[in-house]
This record gives structure tokens, C-alpha cells and sequence, in this order.
């Protein structure tokens, strides 16, 4: 971790630092040195950080006034909107910083797909943040679950229904999960339960995911190996730090336009009404960041592959440093993967769409066709991709693709007419 | 260079600087606000009492705000010794007319000063109330004669709304 031994200037400093390196550490993070190229997309792992850390100090507040019973939940969560001090800003906080959360791990996780980061040698780095993308989806479910509304019952029912689909031991495991024979108070103790517990793990994985981030360093928008520290780096202090420090109060404009202007557009209205066993609402949907995985589940006509295919879906994305078989990371410099990721990136678009739809007709023949397209992406045009695509030479240093000479053409082409 | 002069750039950090202290504090206050008293804590401030049954001698205990309220109505023995005691003798000197406005009715708050436990009715040796935490005695008005609690117990606000009611709060 260190690439120069860090010694503190004062005595009690050294004296501490010998018996817990926390200087040494902290040295690390303000020296670290970073690929100079890095441009904004690179911003969303500290507004993700943020987004995190957001998420847990609302929630501990919500936790103090949330009362996680099946008779009193939803009494206390407008107990929290009309009684508590600025509890309506906290909750509303809390409710679009999930929304926010996933918008900026969509653009995190889309980053690293056009410019590789998942490759050689950063594989850990993305399965841990797979995995952190599967602990979120599970800590917004259930967190989903507790105002105890219409939507949050009938949503708890569907997705655990979905483990029923298991044959043979489907409908014991639904039975557990439930702690009964319908989703109930027992259900609803132990997500509340769950939702707490979560974030937690998913800040101990961030930090795994930040250390094994800093073992080979950011890979950059040209994605090549770089020296550090090297011309082709600044230090994280003051560098990184004022950029990720711009974009994210540009992000928080976004999050508080949401929070203060629109702060139920994401949700839906039947959530506002408590849970009722006895009637389903008319149109049941999940929230949006889970569309594409929910139109997917649904344009299989067959209950147990219909789930195999939306967990596939997301498992899929874990296996995906080999299934890319080109050795360049960057798109910049792959004509036709390029083409194909903004391809993925519509389809992934249509999914959500159309799984915000009825799935009847139209709807259900573009959720299969674009299903279909999903799988062939990773599966067939990634791993021939790799082997066929004729790649543009790339650049021996991120100062040589800077500075002019560039050895893509047309980019130094275009930014000579910028120029001129 | 050797003098100190402000600069544009030292203006701008100062500025940037007061402006994040401001939208930090705004969005630390929510945090800290939300332990406060709510709305529907706030609500329950104020409690009405019927006091019809208590015959004189008696003590009543209600409860306002999550806490004990003693109403006692005293007898005229009582509001003589209450009336007779010395100022000088006194921990935390107080007139009995200043704490029961009505000599008949003391209303006050059923929690010993010392660490808030609640005081046992006609006990001590002062005929009043005697903490069983710490030892803390009071008299018929409240009042600490004895023991660690620093100051009487405490009279909140109340009226009598008409004959038979008190509101306290």
C-alpha cells in the first residue's frame, strides 16, 4: 500500500503512529496518486460515498421514530411526515436518496462498462461492487417494505413469491422468509431488521472495495497502465478532492430539486394507502431502478425461468471480466464495442420501460426481444468482440494522448478543428 | 509581497467558507431538531384533572407530561404547620402561599430534585414526602428539610378551570 515510507513530523504524532499507522493512512488517501486524465464520470464514487452515508444518518433518525409493527407502522411513518421536527424533510431525504443512490451506481456501473475498469487486474474491485449492487437492490426492497402501504405489502408478497418458484422446497422457503403463511407482522419485524443491518455490510464491502481500488489505482478514460507516481499522475489532495467535491454539490442540486419540489414523483400513490391484505392494487410495479430486472422476469412465460433469467441477469454482470475478451480496457479506442455499449445502454433503457408497463402485447414482445439482446450482449458479442474487433493503436502514456499527437486520428483530428 | 494584504482569492475562500458553514448547519439542525419535543408530544402539554372525590388529607397522583403530578388537599392542621414554618429553617426558602396559591390544594410536581425518583406520601420526618432513593425529606408544602435534593419540588404552571378541575400545563 505504501509506495514511500510516511514518517510524522511531530514526536506524539510518530509516537501514535507507530502504535496505529492511522497518519500513514491518511497520508496514503491525500497522496494517492491519480490518473490526471479522469473526467467526471469518474466524480460518482465519492457521490456514491455520499449517497451511502446520507442513507444511514437519515435512517438511524427514522429508526428513532419508525415503529416497525404491522398494526403501527404506517400510523408512525405519517407520525414521522406531520408530528416529528423536520421529519418530513429527513423521510423525503431518505426516500429520493434511494433514488439517488441508484441513479449514481447506474452511472458508476455504465462508467466502468464503457471504459473497461472491470478488466485485468481490477476483477475483485467489480465483483465486490456487484455485490454491493445486490445487497442495495436487497436493503431498498425491504426498505421499501416498511412505511406498510399497499404498495409495500404487495411488493413484499410478489418478490418473495418469487422464491416459490424453487421446485420442490419453493414454498417452505416463501414460509419461512414470510414467518407465517402470508406476509405479516413477522415478515415486516424481520425486514426492518434486515434493512438496518445492510448498510452496514455495504460500507465495510466499500471500504474493500476502496482498497482493492488503491492496489493497482484508477484506471482512466485512456485505460492503460500507468506509472505512479509519474508525470501521468496528481495527488488525490487537493486534485480529486475539489473535482469530486464539485460534482457532488452539483449532484446534490439534482437530489434536493427531487426533495423539495417533486419528492413522491419517484414513489407511487397507493403507497400512501396502509396495506390490505384483501385487495391488490390495479397496476403493481416495482420501483424504477428495478424495471429492467422486472421486465425481464416477467417476458419469461414460465415461472421458474422467468426468475432464473432475472437473476441471471444480474449474476451475469459478475462473470463479466471474462467474458470480455479484449485485451484494450477503453471504449476510445474500440470503433465497434462502442457501438455496442450504447446499444446496451437503450436496452437496458427499453427494459426499464417497458417493465414499467402492462406486460400485455407490444409491450411484451419488445420486453422479450430486448431480453434477448441482454443475454446475447455478454454471452456472444462480448467474447467475439474481444477476438475480432480491429482496435485503434493506443497511447504509450496519458501525457502523450493529452499533449497533442495523439495516435487516434480522429479525436486529434477533431480537436484540431476545436483549435482552430 | 512583505505586506499582507487581502487578495481577491483570500475574499472568495473566506466567502465559500461561510457560505458551507451555513449549508452545513442547515442540514445538520433537522438532525438534531427531530429528537426535540413533537407535535404530538406538544399536544398533550396540558392535562384537566377532576378533583371532586378528594376529600381533605387525601393525595392524588396524575400523570402530565410522562410525569407524576401530586394533588393534595391538605387539611387546615396541615396548612397551619405548612404556614408556621420559619424561612430561615428553610434549604430553598419558600412561602407556603407562594407555592399553593389555594392553601387547600398543593399541586406540584411528584419528583424528588435530587436525581427525579418520586417521594413517598406522608412519610419523613417532616409529615411530607420522603425520597426512598436517597433519603431526601420534604414537608407538607414540598419543600426539602433533609437530605441531598437541592431545591422543593416543583409547582407547574396550573388553574382551576372551576371548583372541581385543575388544569395543569
Amino acid at each position: 500500500m505504501s509506495d514511500h515510507e510516511y514518517i510524522p513530523k511531530s514526536k506524539v504524532g510518530k509516537w501514535f503512529n507507530d502504535r496505529l499507522p492511522l497518519l500513514t493512512l491518511a497520508n496514503h488517501l491525500t497522496d494517492y496518486p491519480t490518473p490526471k486524465n479522469l473526467n467526471y464520470w469518474w466524480t460518482f464514487g465519492g457521490i456514491l460515498t455520499f449517497c451511502l452515508l446520507t442513507q444511514i444518518v437519515t435512517g438511524l433518525v427514522l429508526a428513532m421514530h419508525y415503529i416497525a409493527h404491522a398494526d403501527m407502522a404506517f400510523d408512525s411513518v405519517e407520525h414521522i411526515m406531520r408530528d416529528v421536527n423536520y421529519g418530513w424533510l429527513i423521510r423525503y431525504i431518505h426516500a429520493n436518496g434511494a433514488s439517488m443512490f441508484f441513479l449514481a451506481v447506474y452511472i458508476h456501473i455504465f462508467r466502468s462498462l464503457f471504459y473497461g475498469s472491470y478488466k485485468s487486474p481490477r476483477e475483485i474491485i467489480w465483483i465486490i461492487g456487484i455485490i454491493i449492487y445486490l445487497l442495495m437492490m436487497a436493503a431498498a426492497f425491504m426498505g421499501y417494505v416498511l412505511p406498510w402501504g399497499q404498495m409495500s405489502f404487495w411488493g413484499a408478497t410478489v418478490i418473495t413469491n418469487l422464491f416459490s418458484a424453487i421446485p420442490l422446497v419453493g414454498e417452505g422457503i416463501v414460509t419461512w422468509l414470510w414467518g407465517g403463511y402470508s406476509v405479516d407482522n413477522p415478515t415486516l419485524t424481520r425486514f426492518f431488521t434486515l434493512h438496518y443491518l445492510i448498510p452496514f455490510l455495504i460500507l465495510g464491502l466499500v471500504v474493500l472495495h476502496i482498497w482493492a481500488l488503491h492496489v493497482p489505482g484508477n484506471n482512466n478514460p485512456v485505460g492503460i497502465d500507468i506509472k505512479k507516481p509519474s508525470k501521468d499522475t496528481v495527488p488525490f489532495h487537493p486534485y480529486i478532492v475539489i473535482k469530486d467535491g464539485f460534482a457532488l454539490l452539483m449532484f446534490m442540486i439534482v437530489f434536493a430539486f427531487f426533495v423539495f419540489y417533486t419528492p413522491n414523483i419517484l414513489g407511487h400513490a397507493d403507497n400512501y394507502i396502509e396495506a390490505d391484505p384483501l385487495v391488490t392494487p390495479a397496476h403493481i410495479v416495482p420501483e424504477w431502478y428495478l424495471l429492467p430486472f422486472y421486465a425481464i422476469l416477467r417476458s419469461v412465460p414460465d415461472k421458474l425461468l422467468g426468475v432464473v433469467a432475472m437473476l441471471a441477469a444480474i449474476f451475469i454482470l459478475a462473470a463479466l471480466p471474462w467474458l470480455d475478451t479484449s485485451k484494450i480496457r477503453s471504449a476510445v479506442f474500440r470503433p465497434l464495442y462502442r457501438q455496442f455499449y450504447w446499444i446496451l445502454v437503450v436496452d437496458v433503457l427499453v427494459l426499464g420501460y417497458v417493465g414499467a408497463m402492462p406486460a400485455e402485447g407490444l409491450y411484451l414482445l419488445i420486453a422479450r426481444v430486448a431480453t434477448v439482446y441482454y443475454f446475447l450482449h455478454f454471452l456472444v458479442v462480448l467474447p467475439v468482440l474481444g477476438l475480432k474487433e480491429r482496435t485503434l493503436p493506443v497511447p504509450l502514456s496519458i501525457t502523450e494522448s493529452v499533449l497533442g499527437g495523439s495516435p487516434n486520428l480522429a479525436t486529434a483530428k477533431n480537436k484540431e478543428s476545436l483549435n482552430n | 509581497m512583505s505586506e499582507k494584504k487581502t487578495k481577491r482569492r483570500d475574499f472568495l475562500f473566506t466567502a465559500t467558507y461561510a457560505v458551507g458553514a451555513v449549508g452545513v448547519g442547515a442540514t445538520i439542525w433537522p438532525m438534531i431538531d427531530q429528537m426535540n419535543p413533537d407535535a404530538s408530544v406538544k399536544a398533550l402539554a396540558s392535562t384537566e384533572v377532576n378533583v371532586s372525590t378528594v376529600t381533605p388529607g387525601k393525595t392524588i397522583t396524575v400523570l402530565w407530561r410522562g410525569k407524576p403530578v401530586f394533588i393534595r388537599r391538605r387539611t387546615q392542621e396541615e396548612i397551619a404547620e405548612a404556614k408556621s414554618v420559619k424561612l430561615e429553617e428553610l434549604k430553598h426558602p419558600e412561602k407556603d402561599e407562594d407555592r399553593a396559591k389555594n392553601p387547600e390544594w398543593l399541586v406540584m410536581l411528584g419528583v424528588c430534585t435530587h436525581l427525579g425518583c418520586v417521594p413517598l406520601d406522608q412519610k419523613g420526618d417532616y409529615n411530607g414526602w420522603f425520597c426512598p432513593c436517597h433519603g431526601s425529606h420534604y414537608d407538607i408544602s414540598g419543600r426539602i428539610r433533609k437530605g441531598p435534593a437541592p431545591t422543593n419540588m416543583e409547582i407547574p404552571k396550573y388553574e382551576f378551570v372551576d371548583t372541581n378541575t385543575i388544569k395543569i400545563g
